[in-house]
């Protein structure tokens, strides 16, 4: 199994401020807008871009919510194992709010479509948009792209995407892995 | 986490330790989801799931359709006072029926010990069994464990006292189960009468003395006395009865600590327990009908995704 790195650390770090400049530029003050990290892996890109806008382009405040998409999920039964949960933490209504949806890696869009259906029982949002860090653009089943990309990869169905994050895994890299 | 090691829920004797922490850990999510504004995941939306109820019941059969309902099953109730047992059917025949009209699960409650086991051995269908006479009941000793969980942070090295008729409960055998698989200590608490002979060898503590039960426990998990199942007299009036096991709240102020005090329902108000103890801060009577809601989500979750 060899792996490459796609991007590292210092890469990761100057797409993460990009993504939060592109981010201020159609949100500015945020006060209609929350940010939703997808469980599991989309919560650090989601932490890490909140970090930026508040710690360094001096946000006062943006509403961070965690979704897990695994009830809403199209391949139940469809798998060996059952489908694990993760914490949902969505403690503000989305009615209204411009919504944007955070995850690591953009692959076939199925995530994001439960993602899209899970939401709606926060409320009717007046939009949602999509931030992905890695857009793996020749491999979606479904009609689906992002609003805001880190990087765009062409890997091939055999190949995965990992990315790795230093509060977790002890290191900010993205490494193209051979399954 | 991993999946459930049993594909039928037919009782706590049959689960291990993992399992019930899988299945609380599943219903933390749930009880999340169920404190939404829209209430529902479609997780389940090509399952059916049969409620046969062949002994009454409202609380668990709500609790039921209602967890169903919340996965987007496809549920179908029938109640054996209106059915074809009446005209003679047998069980197997019964179910069969019910599950060639494509039918996934089957949640069934039943006054014969065993029911759900002979079903899961007989017919193609995971069983959830939702009581079998005075045999077990481990929905109810599930949301009763998870209760005491999240009241007091956890279930192992609590002292927890089963209060009633022993004898004829369900709740009691796999409340016991249950408690005993998590490393709690648990004592029974009645009239001799109505505790089983040999319920030491469960491993548990048996006590006569209400007061000195309760100074021992730390959750008092009180039961009803089950009339209709009481063939003989068993003691000699309700009223002394509920002068030696009935709880008032001058008993429990009375008590060197605070404790929990829980009851599976129906209540008998001012027989096992008095309104002022049922309705107290120290009741948990009404979380323990909302955790069953986010425990049977969870079993039914953790059961249907081992259907293939």
């Amino acid at each position: 199994m060899g792996q490459k790195v796609l991007l590292s650390s210092k890469e990761i770090n100057i797409i993460l401020h990009r993504l939060a400049c592109q981010l201020l530029e159609s949100h500015l003050d945020f006060k209609d807008t929350v940010l939703i990290g997808l469980q599991p892996r989309g919560i650090y890109v989601a932490q890490r871009l909140k970090k930026i806008l508040v710690e360094e382009y001096g946000v006062k405040h943006i509403a961070l919510g965690f979704l897990d998409i695994t009830f809403y999920r199209d391949d139940f039964r469809r798998g060996d194992k059952t489908l694990a949960a993760t914490q949902t933490k969505i403690d503000f209504l989305v009615e209204d709010k411009k919504v944007v949806l955070i995850d690591d890696v953009l692959y076939t869009g199925r995530s994001i479509r439960a993602a899209l259906t899970a939401i709606q029982s926060f409320g009717r949002p007046s939009e949602i948009e999509l931030l992905t860090l890695i857009d793996r653009r020749f491999s979606r089943h479904l009609p689906i792209q992002p609003n805001y990309r880190g990087r765009q990869v062409d890997a091939i169905n055999n190949e995965k995407v990992k990315v790795m994050w230093k509060e977790n895994d002890g290191e900010d890299t993205v490494y193209l892995v051979d399954r | 986490m991993g999946d459930l090691s049993v594909n039928h829920l037919l009782g706590i004797k049959y689960l291990k330790k993992e399992d019930i922490a899988l299945i609380f850990e599943t219903a933390d999510h749930f009880k999340e989801v169920i404190n939404r504004s829209i209430k529902k995941v479609p997780s389940l939306r090509d399952i059916t799931i049969a409620n046969i109820f062949f002994e009454s019941s409202t609380r668990t059969k709500l609790s039921f359709e209602l967890a169903e309902k919340r996965l987007s099953a496809d549920v179908i109730n029938f109640a054996a006072s209106q059915s074809s047992v009446k005209k003679g059917e047998t069980l197997i025949d019964t179910v069969n029926n019910i599950l060639s009209m494509k039918v996934d699960m089957v949640v069934m409650r039943h006054p014969n010990p065993g029911a759900g086991i002979f079903l899961a051995k007989n017919v193609k269908a995971s069983i959830i069994n939702a009581g079998d006479g005075a045999h077990e009941h481990p929905t109810q000793a599930l949301l009763d464990s998870y209760s005491i969980r999240e009241k007091l942070g956890g279930v192992g090295g609590k002292n927890v006292v089963i209060v009633g008729d022993i004898l004829h409960s369900r709740v009691a055998l796999s409340n016991i189960f249950a408690l005993k698989l998590q490393g709690a200590n648990v004592k029974v608490c009645g009239p001799r009468t109505l505790l089983p002979k040999y319920v030491e060898t469960l491993g548990v503590g048996v006590e006569t003395n209400l007061r000195k039960a309760l100074n021992w426990c730390d959750v008092a998990n009180m039961l009803r006395i089950q009339n209709e199942r009481l063939d003989i007299s068993y003691f000699p009036t309700t009223r002394e009865y509920t002068q030696q096991f009935g709880v008032n709240k001058a008993l429990l102020d009375s008590l060197d600590k605070e404790i929990v005090i829980m009851h599976p329902g129906p209540i008998n108000r001012g027989v096992e327990i008095t309104s002022d103890v049922a309705d107290s801060q120290q009741s948990i009577i009404l979380n323990q009908v909302e955790n069953g809601v986010a425990i049977r989500m969870a079993v039914i979750y953790l059961l249907a995704s081992k259907i293939k």
